[in-house]
């Protein structure tokens, strides 16, 4: 597949994983946390930890839309749909399949005669008010910076045209807090019982916010950031220009994915979406809890379309199970394995935690990608 | 399925399979249902057994020694039409399918019909039509059947099931429980064509693509394999779930696991590229005119080369190996260099948000 095929060349890959074998200092450590679930899905999808040194350990971050949206904002939009037979939500696929309380998620809650559907787009959403003028659709938005312009845009778009029967519960959220949550805890900053060497910035994102919000983190904590695109030779690529930061000494922020992001990202993108969105003051973010300032609500101009104020929702916060180690793994302070609901309650089919959710948790990824690792005769099968 | 109709040729006006639709009459088991049956039914799927007009069809026993099969499918694909194929043939063909690759003689068919009141006659033929010429193209007649009407809004459109009856001969032994370690794995061609055309018709994804349904009978197939390698372990066609979760079936029920060579698992580009825009991965995508085998790795390449000359097995490929794995884990070498798993599905491939 052209333009594709170039970035999972195998035989590129071996060539780069020498040299990261060359370049890793054997006498020390490397620890470095992906950001986003689309790196932890190509690391995993991939095979990526195979052609990496033993002494450079991968941890998982929070970077998973779908992971960190809170049990109690799904429970607004299932609520809704149950009680109002004249609302259809409309979401994207993996929001489907989310634990909600009660044993629900939006799918289970279709079961349940509630009117749920998936698009593929925001548009999706607004095109399908239009058509349903009878029905009230309520498109339930969710994602980091990258999935936010386009519902700011249809946001813009059924103000214009006075799509009154179009609203969107909005759960977008900002990925520098998340960072900052991360290097701010007590495990990072002051026990020092997660090493972390350093960043793989996402891409997606950076390619609306630019490179240039990550110069803070590289600055005030001492730890580089590589802003890398989704294919596993850039992640691999990536992972080789962190080490020689840290063996330099270096903490500066770099852009791996030259391709799409420039230092000041899209600023037609950032405008529409400080018109249409605020910050909020804090949110709650699946395994993170509270985090302040890191999500984003509708401004009052366009109040008619939010949900929460059209429909009166209440935010009630529902605490994870009790076993779950999510927080943790999130943080990067434990692994999936480390977690007892592991593989035993906790399965993708029936996830107990964020991390399980979608394939781009840490959980899932190693449940479905990597649990063979854990079985030393299977793992260590040749051809 | 009574087939003698109780109207008078000459007094009675034809089925308008025109501008006409299906209405609760057609189901009632009165004249329109008769006339239905008739005129449409029986006309397209004429034969011998179904002629009699019988509720039942009477059927010659197998060759002595032989074996009845039996298998049975239900078919509920939206949209109806697509590139490749319908709701008929689809029907056909999955049933036939199912009795192939276990080894048998596909021999005789039963359909059943739910039809949507309203459902416009015209698509309804075109269906009928469909189903009838890949039943006669597969040698495999439809010798019963049956037909119910629901009213509008409790069905979706037409729902077809299909029973298949089939011979299996003496000491024919194919199943998913026979992989040994050490047996080679076979697909007959490229991998996901079926789902992803049926995905690429849906209204929300506006996508152009050229990629047609691959739905097809494989026995023709199966027969020239089977002359071939006559101890083919395992046959499975990879309809839903794709091949990943058929892997993860024979994986279990043979108490093994595989290792599988992604560079060499054949899949048509544009499916690639779809996949890669929906974020899904066309192992999982349905299938319906594909098979895998399993074979004693010495009988591989013979049976490669039978499947490749075939013209359902021209893109056939040896995707891996079966290993001694009592956690019957399915693993793949990426075509990246690196090793991880291939799970069981875990309930629908949804696509990925960013």
């Amino acid at each position: 597949m052209k333009y594709v095929d170039e970035f999972r060349d195998g035989a590129l890959a071996a060539k780069l994983a020498e040299a990261i074998a060359r370049e890793a200092d054997p006498g020390r450590r490397y620890a470095f946390m992906e950001f986003c679930g689309g790196h932890t899905h190509a690391i995993s999808r991939y095979g990526v930890t195979d052609l990496l040194p033993a002494n450079v350990r991968m941890i998982h971050g929070p970077g998973c839309p779908v992971c960190v949206l809170p049990i109690g904002r799904i429970d607004m939009a299932i609520r809704l749909a149950l009680a109002r037979p004249d609302v259809t939500i409309c979401t994207y696929g993996d929001c489907l399949r989310v634990p909600a309380s009660d044993g629900l998620s939006l799918l289970k809650a279709k079961a349940r005669g509630a009117d749920i559907r998936m698009v593929y787009s925001a548009a999706d959403a607004l095109a399908l008010a239009q058509k349903m003028p009878d029905r009230e659709v309520v498109f339930f938005a969710i994602g980091f910076e990258t999935t936010t312009p386009p519902t700011a845009l249809v946001l813009r778009q059924a103000q214009a045209l006075g799509h009154a029967n179009f609203s969107v519960l909005c759960n977008h959220v900002l990925t520098p807090s998340a960072i900052l949550t991360i290097l701010e805890s007590p495990e990072v900053r002051e026990l020092g019982t997660v090493p972390l060497d350093g960043f793989i910035g996402p891409a997606h994102v950076s390619t609306i916010i630019g490179s240039r919000p990550y110069a803070f983190f590289a600055e005030e904590y001492r730890k580089p950031v590589v802003i890398a695109g989704f294919e596993p030779l850039d992640v691999m690529q990536a992972i080789r220009m962190l080490i020689r930061q840290v063996n330099e000494g270096r903490a500066e922020v770099e852009n791996e994915f030259t391709r799409a992001v420039t230092p000041d990202g899209n600023l037609k993108a950032q405008a529409i979406v400080s018109e249409v969105f605020e910050p909020r003051r804090s949110f709650e973010w699946r395994g993170l809890r509270e985090v302040p300032y890191s999500a984003l609500r509708i401004r009052g101009p366009f109040a008619a379309w939010d949900a929460e104020a059209k429909f009166g929702l209440e935010f009630v916060s529902v605490p994870d199970n009790r076993a779950c180690e999510c927080g943790a793994i999130l943080r990067g302070v434990k692994t999936p394995t480390d977690c007892k609901l592991f593989g035993t309650v906790c399965t993708p089919e029936n996830p107990m935690g964020s991390c399980m959710v979608s394939s781009e948790g840490a959980c899932a990824a190693h449940y479905n990608y990597g649990r063979f690792r854990d079985v030393p005769v299977v793992a260590g099968m040749t051809r | 399925m009574s087939l003698a109709s109780p109207v008078k040729k000459g007094y009675v006006r034809p089925l308008d399979l025109k501008h006409g639709r299906v209405d609760m009459g057609h189901g009632a088991g009165g004249r329109a249902m008769a006339q239905l049956i008739s005129e449409l039914f029986a006309a397209a799927f004429a034969n011998e057994h179904l002629d009699r007009g019988d509720d039942v069809a009477v059927l010659p026993a197998p060759a002595p020694g032989d074996r009845l099969v039996v298998a049975t499918d239900a078919h509920v694909v939206s949209p109806l039409f697509f590139p490749g194929g319908d709701i008929g043939c689809l029907s056909v063909h999955g049933t036939v399918n199912d009795l192939a690759v276990m080894g048998a003689r596909p021999l005789y068919l039963a359909a059943s019909f739910i039809l949507e009141e309203g459902f416009p006659l015209a698509e309804l033929a075109r269906i009928v039509q469909s189903m009838a010429h890949a039943s006669r193209e597969a040698g495999v007649p439809v010798v019963t059947g049956d037909t119910k009407v629901v009213e509008q809004g409790k069905g979706d459109g037409v729902f077809i099931t299909t029973t298949g009856v089939g011979a299996l001969p003496a000491g024919r032994e194919i199943g998913g429980a026979n992989a040994r370690p050490g047996d080679a794995i076979l697909v007959s061609g490229t991998l996901g064509d079926h789902g992803m055309a049926i995905m690429a018709q849906r209204e929300s994804l506006a996508f152009d693509s050229e990629i047609a349904s691959d739905t097809a009978a494989l026995h023709g197939l199966v027969a020239a394999m089977l002359e071939a390698v006559p101890t083919i372990r395992v046959l499975r066609d990879p309809t839903r779930g794709g091949l990943a979760t058929t892997l993860n079936e024979i994986a279990t029920q043979s108490g093994v696991g595989m290792d599988l060579d992604e560079a060499a698992i054949p899949v048509h580009p544009q499916v690639a590229a779809a996949c890669e825009l929906l974020g899904l991965d066309p192992l999982y995508v349905a299938n319906e005119g594909k098979l895998i085998a399993i074979c004693a790795a010495e009988d591989a390449e013979r049976l490669l080369a039978t499947m490749r000359a075939h013209p359902l097995g021209q893109r056939a490929a040896r995707i891996g190996t079966v290993t001694a794995d009592p956690n019957a884990f399915v693993q793949i070498r990426t075509a990246f260099g690196g090793r991880r798993m291939v799970d069981w599905l875990s309930g629908e491939q949804l696509p990925r948000i960013c």
